[in-house]
């Protein structure tokens, strides 16, 4: 329940068909009636009410104005209500109170997830007073804490340097596969770091997390420790430097300086002393990792070469990817601003950001429709052009829910698709060129 | 037993009234699914709110209101109020006690299968305590008008 002014209490309930008045009768139990009411400023009279059933004189009583839409086959929704206390006194056949306090909550206002987990702590000191904790299978603790769904971002770019070695006709499936894995769990670890530096900061202060922002939330919710965190994170970046020391020794050792690159960039985004995205640099250093680095470095791994045309493939992959981190941060700019995390989100205005999101967007697309003629992109890439369309709903959740964190999650979705559409319609193109 | 209109209602509603006693002796009311098994009221809390599950633990005294006419979808409408005595079964796993009610809580909300599959997205919500209601005497208002007398059931001598 949230606190809510008398006054406001009292509108707020004039709304509503018809109230619940509670009190505890002579022995102690409780007793609700309901009745229909009238309300002026802080007073509220329901009736009529029998005679029979009635709290006393100056008992204080419980008035409750409560609301859902039932929805067939499903259930429910529009789930709000709002309790005023006071106390009653009889005026034939009503009982007119008038309310000291009064509380309540709307979905409409504050969503269910944002409500919850403005109780965390209540419900984490319950369960530890009986000896418990939160319980998930350990497969769900590893795909939060992980944040596996993210791993399209990886996936996309390591894919597109493998199609561009295949257009070269140099592909070779071990060492792709090698470079794969290696990127999955530094990818993973990435996570996990980020996870454990924003666990005393914007992640302890966000209350409105969704499945794509504000964190894993395994830490928050008490499902692992900070210390089998940290384990977990060293493991991913050790799998990954091991691999990676494997493909450099084997390969070309300028796997070495990109793979350290990814790893300093990677880690440094959120870990102090470099805290890049506090420094307004997650974008660039996101569209950096997730975009040239991998793709060009998935290009070495597999040919022992380098390549401008797969670092110039992978720039709209970069850049897309970066966006969407950059609508990531939208829902969570408050907590980021509360603790310092000065992300570009922060930093720039609603206009501003959308503008430059728009205009990202358009950059992308206009190098995916310019590389044939820029670089020597195959024109089988084109067929990536027709993904633009994703960004629309982008933008229109944008421009309509910027303030609102849950309204937001379409865009969200949407714009992740966006990345993955692209990416593997531009793998598709690399690959259609390699064999038509 | 409850009078058949009563559980009518009971097996109809969506949403109830359940009214606990605070220590300082004021009434507060949570509107939950009621879940009737044709013995007792259950209801579960999530332990995210989990403060009337502390009331409920220092005066079990309870009413549940069926009130609504949307949100207790019976046909005649009517009105019934169920004082009872709760039970706070907190010492049962709170991860999975709460299941054995899934085919009461399904009835009246089918979403709530798909919701349990996603349970990994907000875990504490599915971190639920179960609150078993024995009811000892209900109000029953013939078509919901209150300004006439309740027709009153005592369902147990001892209260």
């Amino acid at each position: 329940m949230v606190r809510l002014a008398v006054e406001e209490a009292v509108r707020r309930g004039a709304s509503y068909p018809h109230a619940v008045l509670s009190w505890v009768d002579t022995d102690g139990f409780p007793v609700s009636v309901a009745g229909p009411f009238r309300s002026a400023g802080e007073e509220v009279r329901v009736g009529p009410l029998s005679g029979s059933v009635r709290p006393a004189a100056g008992q204080e009583v419980c008035l409750t104005f409560s609301h859902i839409r039932p929805q067939p086959g499903v259930g429910y929704d529009q789930r709000r209500y709002v309790n005023l206390w006071g106390p009653a006194t009889e005026d034939g056949d009503e009982v007119a109170i008038r309310a000291v306090r009064a509380s309540g909550w709307d979905e409409a206002e504050t969503p269910f997830v944002e409500y919850a987990e403005r109780n965390v702590g209540t419900g984490l000191a319950f369960l530890a007073e009986r000896g418990r904790r939160p319980r998930l299978p350990a497969f769900w603790r590893f795909f939060l804490a992980t944040r596996l769904p993210f791993l399209t971002a990886t996936i996309v770019p390591v894919a597109l340097g493998g199609a561009v070695a295949a257009h070269d006709g140099r592909f070779a499936w071990g060492w792709w596969l090698l470079a794969l894995v290696s990127a999955v769990a530094a990818h993973l670890g990435i996570n996990i770091a980020n996870d454990l530096a924003d666990a005393e900061g914007s992640d302890a202060v966000n209350v409105t997390p969704t499945p794509f922002s504000g964190g894993s939330r395994v830490l928050q919710y008490e499902l692992m420790s900070r210390q089998r965190l940290l384990a977990l994170a060293l493991a991913m970046f050790g799998v990954s430097a091991a691999i990676g020391l494997w493909l450099a020794a084997a390969r070309s050792w300028w796997l070495l300086a990109l793979g350290a690159a990814g790893l300093v960039l990677g880690a440094g985004y959120s870990v102090p002393p470099l805290r890049l995205v506090h420094r307004g640099l997650g974008e660039p250093v996101v569209a950096l990792g997730f975009g040239p680095l991998m793709t060009a470095g998935t290009y070495l791994a597999v040919t022992r070469d380098w390549s401008w045309p797969a670092v110039y493939a992978s720039l709209p992959v970069g850049i897309l990817i970066a966006l969407v981190l950059y609508v990531n941060q939208v829902p969570d700019r408050r907590a980021d601003e509360a603790v310092g995390k000065r992300t570009l989100i922060v930093r720039w205005s609603r206009e501003r950001v959308i503008g430059a999101y728009a205009a990202s967007v358009a950059v992308a697309f206009a190098l995916i429709a310019l590389g044939p003629v820029l670089d020597d992109q195959p024109a089988w890439t084109l067929i990536a052009l027709p993904a633009i369309a994703l960004a629309r709903p982008v933008l229109t959740g944008l421009r309509e829910s910027y303030d609102a964190p849950y309204g937001l999650l379409k865009a969200m979705a949407a714009n992740i698709g966006l990345h993955f559409a692209t990416g593997l319609l531009l793998t598709a193109g690399w690959l259609l060129a390699a064999v038509l | 037993m409850l009078p058949a209109d009563v559980e009518t209602l009971l097996d109809a509603a969506l949403v109830a009234e359940l009214t606990v006693v605070t220590p300082a002796g004021s009434p507060v009311t949570y509107p939950l699914i009621p879940l009737y098994d044709g013995r007792t009221i259950s209801m579960t809390s999530a332990v995210l709110f989990s403060r009337k599950l502390e009331h409920l633990r220092a005066n079990p005294k309870v009413s549940v209101a069926l009130s609504d006419p949307v949100g207790v979808p019976a046909e005649p409408f009517a009105r019934a109020t169920v004082q009872g005595l709760a039970r706070v079964l907190d010492e049962e796993d709170p991860h999975t006690a709460w299941e054995r009610l899934l085919p009461l809580w399904r009835a009246k909300e089918p979403a709530i299968d798909k919701l349990v599959k996603q349970r990994f997205g907000l875990p504490l919500f599915f971190e639920r305590v179960v609150i078993e209601i024995t009811p000892v005497r209900s109000l029953f208002w013939p078509a919901g008008d209150t300004a006439a007398p309740p027709q009153v059931v005592e369902l147990a001598r001892s209260r």
